[in-house]
C-alpha cells in the first residue's frame, strides 16, 4: 500500500517542510495504522458515555523521551500510549481518544518509526481508546533525540466516582498491582550495556482494564500511576494530600530478585525506579480483599498486594518498616541522589 | 559602707551555687545578698569580704565552671543578715545543667543503714542526678519536671527549703516515702535481687536508666552476650560495659586520666585498651572496651548485689534510637528481654551514654551526649558580638548548635535523620534548645549538601522567619569547628585544615573528605585532596568495603589484583557503571581509603555491620603492630595539590603476598596517609600561608591516625627547622557530631565581617 511511496529509509528535514514529503510520511507511516478508514484532521467526538447524567470528562497530556527509544518490553510507542492512557484510568475515566504528536529527529529510521506506531496501534486497540488526530514535526540532527512523542487524552468518569487523595482515611490500606521497578531497571539495563542477565523487561501497561475492575469491586479512594519518581513519589504526593502519614512494610514490596540485584549493585532505590505499568490505589481496609480478587481477573493485576496503609502520624510523612522494624522516612525524591553517609 | 559586688559568669545556676555562697558569707561573718540573673550570680557582699573571690573559685560546687568573676567596690548600708534574694531579671543563657552521677554524699546514705534513703534507687542532691533527662519545660523548677507527679513528703520538703542542706532546691529530691519507685517485670517482692539474680543465669535484662533503657546481660557469660547479638541482630558493633571501679580494674589498667575520666560526673562511656580476659564478642576485632561507672543509685545498688561487670548496650530496635517509655518498652523490647527492671519516674529526653577516649594527645570525645549536655562552650575571641545563630549539623550523627551571649550550645548526638523516631527527636530538639536558651536567631547555617534533612528543616525555616541562611561547605565546617572548640581568635588569621572525613558536597558538585583546606572562620580554599575514585553505587560503597578497593585498584591499574580479591562479586556490572556514571559519583573521601584498604586485608570486605567497623578494624591492626613499623610507610604521592594512593597499592600488595602482617600493613598505610597530609599542611605553614594547623573530620576519631598525624607534623616541622601549633578535637567530636559548631561559627563570622 502507501508504503511505496516512501523513497528514503532515513527521515530527512524536507519530511517536515510541509509539502509532499511530509504527506507522503504521514499517510505511509502514521494515518494509515491509525486511521486505515481515513483521516480527519480534527476529531468530533460523540460518545453515548458523556450523556450520562453525573458522568465527567477527564483530559490529559504527556510527552514522551525514553533513551533508548526500544527497550526490553516495549517502546517509546507503547509508553506513549500507555503512558496517557493510565493517566486517565488512574484518574477514574475510561479513556476514550487520544491524539499523538511526534517530533522526529532527522535521520531517524523510517522502519524505526514503523514499529513504534505499530506498537502505538496494538497498545490503542488492547484499552479500547482511538488516536484520533496527531501531528509532526522534523527537526535537525542533534535537536531531539530520535523521536519525541506527546499524547493527549479523553475520557470520561462514570457518575457516582471520585477518585482522590484526600479521600484517603486512617486505616486504608495501599494495594499495588505488581512488581516494582521494572521498567526503571530494564531501561538501564539497555541503556548501560550492564550486562545483565536480560530476563528483565519493562512493566509498561495499560491499566484501563484494572481501574474499571477495582473500582466496580471496592471504593477505591484515590489512586497513582507511579511513573518518574516511582512508588516513593507517588505515596509521598497522596501522603501529603490527604494530610495523613503513610507506612508501608519493607518485606511485602514485591520485588523481582534481578531487579533487586540491579538496585544493589548500582546502589539504587526500587522504590524510586520509574514504572510504566504500576500503580499505587488506597482503599479501605475491610474491601482489600475483594479489591485485590478484582485485580487479579485482570491481566495487569496479577501481582497485586497490600504494601501498607494510612495513618495517624507527622502529616504527610511516608515511612517504611524495615526488616529490623525501624521506620525510615521515605522522602520524595530531590534532583540526583548524592551520597550523604559521611 | 564599703562592700564588693562580685559578678559570677559560667554554668552556676542549678548547681547549688547560691546556697553555697549563702554558707560562705555566714561562715566569714559577710552580710548581704546572693541572686540569679540572666548573666549567671550577682552576689552584694559587706563586712570582711576580701577573701570571698577566691574562695568561690577554690571552693566551687562540684557541677558548676566558673569562667570568670568580676568584682567592683560599692558603697551603701551594709544589711544586718545575708540572704539568698529572688531571682532577677529573664533569658538566663542556660538554666538547667547536664545530668550528673551519684555524688560521692548520696552514694554513702544509700550504702548506709541508718539513713532514711538506705538502698534507695533515686537518691539525689544539688550536686549530682538528673537534670535535662527529666525537664519537661523551663523554667527548670520540679513542676515542670517529671517529678511533678511526685509530691514531696515533710522531710523531703524541710531539705528543700534549707540552705544549709545539701538538698536545698534540689529539684528530683525523694525519697523512699515520696519519690519514684522500682519494681521489676514479671513481677517479684525483691526487683534488684530477683534483677541481679536473672543475670547471674545469663538472661537478658532492659534496665530503665537516665536517658532511655538499656539490654543488661552479664559481660563475662559468652553465652548471654551470644543470645543479645542476636535478638538485637547486631553481629560486630561494640557492645558497652558498666562496672565498679575495682572490677574495671581486675579487666583493664586505666591510667590516672583514664580514671579521673570514668569519674567525671558526666559518667561517659570511656574505651580502655582490652585486656582480652572478657568474651571477644563483646567488641570483636577491637582493641578497646567501653566502659562506664555506676551513674545513677539504681545502677550502684545493682552492681552491688552482682560481683562483675554488665553489658549495658542502649534499648532499641536496630536503627531506630533508644526506647524510653515503659509501655513502648514493653511493646519493642519484649522479643530481646527475659525481664525489665522499670520505674515510675518518667524520661523527658531521650539522651544516649556519651563516649569518650583518652589519648596521647588529651581527650577525645566520640559521642556528646549524657552529662556533657546541655552545657555551654565559651566562644572564641572576636565572637562577644556574634549574632544569634542555629547551625543544623549534618545527615548521619545529627547535634545541632545554637549561638548566643558569645557562648555557644552545642546539642547532644541524635542519630541518623531519615530515621523516622530520630527526625522526630531532632525537631523536638530544635525547639527544646530554642526555649532552653531562649534563643531568637538572626542567622541560620546549614551544610551545602541539599538532601541532608537537617539542611532542608534549616532552609525552611529561615524562609519562613525571613531570617538569613547560610549554606556551609562540609569539610570548612569541620575546620572551624576544630579551631572555635581551640578558641583561635575570630583575627587569627588563616589555618591549614587537614580534614579527613567520610563524604561532603563540594562546591564543585563532586564529593569531597580528604582535604587540606586553608582558610579562616570566613573563607577557605581547597589546597590540596586526595585524588577522587568514583564511590560506586553513591552511599552503597560507605556499605560494601569491597567497591572501594575496586575503584582505587583499577585506578592504580591493578584490576587483576581485584578480580583475584573478589571473585564473587558483580565486577563488570560494577566497572561499566563507573565507567559510564551511572550513580558513581567522583570523591576524594579519605574514609573510602580506609575501606579500600580494609577490604584488600579481607576486612569486612562485604559489608560493614556498623558504621566505621573496618576504619576501627583496621586502626585495631595497626595499633599491635611494632610502633617503629611507622617508618616503613606506604608511597603516597604528594605533589601540588594533588594527594595520590595510586603508588601505595603494589607495594602493599607484595607486603601481603609476601607474608607480612596484616597489622604491620595496616600500620604503614596509617603513617603514609598521615604522613602525606603532614607535608601538605606543613608546606603551607612554610610558605607562611597558614599560621596553624587544624586536625578535623570523622577519620580523626582515630586515637592512632591523631597520633600520627601529630608526629609527623612534629617531625616534618622540625626539619623544616619551623613550629607549627597543631589543634585537634579535645571536648567536642572530630566527626558530625561537631559539624553544627563549625557552621555556626562561620555564619556567624559572615555576619560580623
Ligand atoms: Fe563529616
Ligand atoms: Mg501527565
Ligand atoms: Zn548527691
Ligand atoms: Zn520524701
Amino acid at each position: 500500500m502507501n508504503m511505496m511511496r516512501l523513497k528514503q529509509d532515513t527521515v530527512t528535514l524536507a519530511h517536515g517542510g510541509g509539502g509532499k514529503a511530509m504527506r507522503d510520511l504521514i499517510e505511509s507511516v502514521f494515518t494509515s495504522v491509525f486511521q486505515p478508514d481515513g483521516m480527519e484532521d480534527q476529531a468530533r467526538l460523540m460518545d453515548t458515555a458523556l450523556q450520562e447524567p453525573g458522568a465527567r470528562l477527564a483530559f490529559t497530556t504527556d510527552s514522551f523521551v525514553v533513551d533508548p527509544v526500544e527497550f526490553p518490553g516495549g517502546d517509546i510507542g507503547k509508553i506513549a500510549v500507555c503512558g496517557t492512557v493510565n493517566d486517565l484510568a488512574v484518574g477514574g475515566a475510561n479513556p476514550l481518544w487520544l491524539s499523538a504528536a511526534f517530533i522526529i529527529e532527522e535521520g531517524t529510521e523510517i522502519a524505526l518509526l514503523r514499529r513504534i506506531v505499530e506498537s502505538m496501534r496494538i497498545e490503542a486497540e488492547k484499552a479500547g481508546v482511538r488516536i484520533v488526530t496527531g501531528d509532526t514535526k522534523v527537526v535537525g540532527r542533534g535537536s531531539a533525540d530520535k523521536v519525541f512523542i506527546t499524547t493527549s487524552g479523553v475520557g470520561v468518569i462514570p457518575a457516582g466516582r471520585t477518585l482522590s487523595a484526600d479521600r484517603i482515611q486512617e486505616g486504608d490500606v495501599a494495594i499495588v498491582n505488581g512488581v516494582l521497578g521494572d521498567h526503571g531497571a530494564a531501561i538501564l539495563a539497555a541503556r548501560g550495556d550492564m550486562m545483565l542477565s536480560t530476563d528483565i523487561q519493562s512493566d509498561c501497561q495499560g491499566l484501563d482494564h484494572l481501574m474499571q475492575a477495582v473500582c466496580a469491586a471496592a471504593d477505591v479512594r484515590a489512586c497513582r500511576d507511579a511513573t518518574r519518581g516511582g512508588v516513593a513519589s507517588a505515596l509521598n504526593e497522596m501522603a501529603e494530600a490527604c494530610g495523613l502519614a503513610i507506612e508501608i512494610e519493607e518485606t511485602a514490596l514485591p520485588l523481582r530478585t534481578e531487579v533487586k540485584g540491579v538496585c544493589e549493585i548500582l546502589g539504587l532505590d526500587p522504590l524510586y525506579l520509574a514504572n510504566e505499568g504500576t500503580l499505587v490505589l488506597f482503599v479501605p481496609e475491610d474491601q482489600a480483599e475483594a479489591a485485590l480478587a478484582a485485580m487479579k481477573t485482570t491481566e495487569a493485576g496479577q501481582g497485586a498486594c497490600i504494601i501498607g496503609k494510612a495513618k495517624k502520624g507527622p502529616k504527610g510523612q511516608v515511612t517504611m518498616r524495615t526488616l529490623f522494624g525501624g521506620a525510615r522516612i521515605v522522602d520524595m525524591l530531590v534532583g540526583e541522589q548524592l551520597p550523604r553517609i559521611c | 559602707m564599703e562592700g564588693l559586688r562580685i559578678r559570677v559568669r559560667g554554668q552556676v545556676q542549678g548547681v547549688g551555687f547560691r546556697p553555697f555562697v549563702w554558707l560562705l558569707a555566714r561562715e566569714l561573718g559577710v552580710t548581704g545578698r546572693v541572686l540569679n540573673d540572666p548573666e549567671g550570680v550577682l552576689i552584694e557582699a559587706y563586712g570582711p569580704a576580701a577573701t570571698l573571690p577566691d574562695l568561690l573559685r577554690t571552693k566551687a560546687p562540684p557541677l558548676s565552671r566558673i569562667d570568670g568573676i568580676e568584682v567592683t567596690p560599692i558603697t551603701g548600708e551594709a544589711p544586718t543578715d545575708f540572704v539568698i534574694a529572688a531571682s532577677e531579671g529573664s533569658g538566663a543563657e542556660t538554666r538547667v545543667t547536664p545530668d550528673a552521677a551519684t555524688c560521692p554524699d548520696c552514694l554513702e546514705e544509700i550504702h548506709n543503714p541508718s539513713e532514711r534513703r538506705f538502698g534507695y534507687a533515686f537518691a539525689n542532691c544539688t550536686h549530682c542526678g538528673p537534670r535535662f533527662t527529666i525537664l519537661n519545660a523551663l523554667p527548670y523548677d520540679r513542676s515542670q519536671t517529671t517529678m511533678a507527679p511526685f509530691a514531696m513528703c515533710a522531710d523531703c520538703a524541710a531539705e528543700y527549703t534549707d540552705p544549709a542542706d545539701r538538698r536545698f532546691h534540689a529539684q528530683p529530691v525523694a525519697c523512699p516515702a515520696c519519690g519514684p519507685k522500682v519494681w521489676i517485670e514479671p513481677h517479684h517482692d525483691a526487683p534488684l535481687a530477683e534483677a541481679a539474680a536473672r543475670l547471674h543465669h545469663g538472661e537478658i535484662l532492659a534496665i530503665k536508666g537516665l536517658g532511655g533503657f538499656h539490654l543488661a546481660g552479664d559481660a563475662r557469660n559468652a553465652g548471654a552476650i551470644a543470645l543479645l547479638r542476636q535478638r538485637k541482630m547486631r553481629p560486630a558493633k561494640p557492645f558497652a560495659l558498666m562496672g565498679t571501679l575495682d572490677t574495671i580494674r581486675q579487666y583493664a589498667a586505666p591510667s590516672d586520666a583514664e580514671v579521673a575520666l570514668l569519674q567525671d560526673p558526666a559518667a561517659p562511656i570511656v574505651l580502655l585498651a582490652n585486656r582480652g580476659s572478657l568474651p571477644s564478642e563483646i567488641a570483636p576485632n577491637q582493641s578497646t572496651l567501653g566502659w562506664m561507672l555506676p551513674y545513677t543509685p539504681l545502677h550502684h545498688l545493682l552492681l552491688d548485689l552482682l560481683d562483675g561487670p554488665l553489658v549495658m548496650t542502649s534499648g532499641n530496635l536496630s536503627g531506630e534510637p533508644q526506647v524510653i517509655g515503659n509501655e513502648e518498652a514493653r511493646e519493642k523490647l519484649a522479643p530481646f528481654v527475659d525481664a525489665f527492671l522499670m520505674h515510675d519516674r518518667d524520661i523527658a529526653r531521650r539522651i544516649d551514654d556519651s563516649v569518650e577516649r583518652i589519648t596521647p594527645h588529651g581527650p577525645m570525645v566520640l559521642r556528646r551526649a549524657r552529662g556533657r549536655v546541655p552545657g555551654t562552650l565559651p566562644l572564641p575571641k572576636g565572637f562577644e558580638d556574634a549574632p544569634q545563630t542555629v547551625a543544623y549539623g549534618g545527615q548521619m550523627k545529627a547535634a545541632l548548635c545554637l549561638i548566643k551571649n558569645g557562648q555557644a550550645l552545642l546539642g547532644h548526638h541524635l542519630g541518623e535523620l531519615d530515621e523516622a523516631l530520630t527526625w522526630e527527636a531532632f525537631q523536638q530538639a530544635d525547639r527544646d534548645y530554642s526555649d532552653l536558651f531562649d534563643h531568637k536567631p538572626q542567622v541560620v547555617a546549614v551544610d551545602l549538601h541539599p538532601d541532608f534533612r537537617a539542611s532542608r528543616h534549616g532552609a525552611a525555616r529561615a524562609e519562613a522567619e525571613g531570617l538569613k541562611l547560610e549554606e556551609i561547605q562540609h569539610h570548612h565546617a569541620h575546620l572551624a569547628a576544630c579551631m572555635g572548640e581551640n578558641l583561635w581568635p575570630l583575627d587569627g588569621g588563616e589555618v591549614a585544615g587537614i580534614i579527613l572525613d567520610g563524604v561532603g558536597l563540594g562546591p564543585d558538585g563532586t564529593v569531597w573528605g580528604g582535604e587540606v583546606l586553608l582558610g579562616d572562620y570566613t573563607g577557605y580554599e581547597r589546597a590540596a585532596w586526595l585524588r577522587p575514585a568514583p564511590l560506586i553505587g553513591g552511599d552503597m560503597a560507605a556499605k560494601e568495603p569491597w567497591r572501594n578497593a575496586l575503584a582505587r585498584l583499577d585506578q592504580a591499574g591493578l584490576p587483576d589484583w581485584a578480580d583475584a580479591l573478589f571473585p564473587d562479586k558483580p565486577l563488570a556490572m560494577a566497572r561499566m557503571a563507573a565507567e559510564r556514571g551511572l550513580n558513581t559519583p567522583q570523591s576524594s573521601s579519605a574514609g573510602r581509603l580506609f575501606d579500600a584498604v580494609a577490604a584488600c586485608l579481607g576486612i569486612c570486605p562485604d559489608r560493614q555491620s556498623y558504621e566505621g567497623e573496618a576504619a576501627m578494624t583496621l586502626e585495631a591492626l595497626a595499633q599491635k603492630a611494632p610502633p617503629e613499623e611507622m617508618a616503613f610507610y606506604y608511597d603516597i604521592n604528594a605533589s601540588g595539590s594533588r594527594i595520590d594512593p595510586a603508588k601505595m597499592w603494589e607495594p602493599l600488595r607484595n607486603d601481603l603476598e609476601n607474608g607480612v602482617s596484616t597489622e604491620i600493613i595496616a600500620l604503614r598505610f596509617h603513617s603514609a596517609l598521615a604522613r602525606a597530609f603532614a607535608c601538605a599542611a606543613v608546606g603551607l605553614v612554610q610558605q607562611g600561608r597558614a599560621r596553624a594547623i587544624a586536625l578535623s573530620g570523622g577519620c580523626f576519631q582515630s586515637a592512632l591516625l591523631l597520633d600520627l598525624t601529630c608526629h609527623w607534623i612534629e617531625a616534618e616541622a622540625s626539619s623544616l627547622g619551623i613550629k607549627v601549633p597543631v589543634m585537634h578535637h579535645t571536648k567536642t567530636p572530630a566527626n558530625d557530631g561537631g559539624l553544627a559548631l563549625g557552621q555556626a561559627l562561620i555564619a556567624a563570622a559572615r555576619h560580623l565581617g
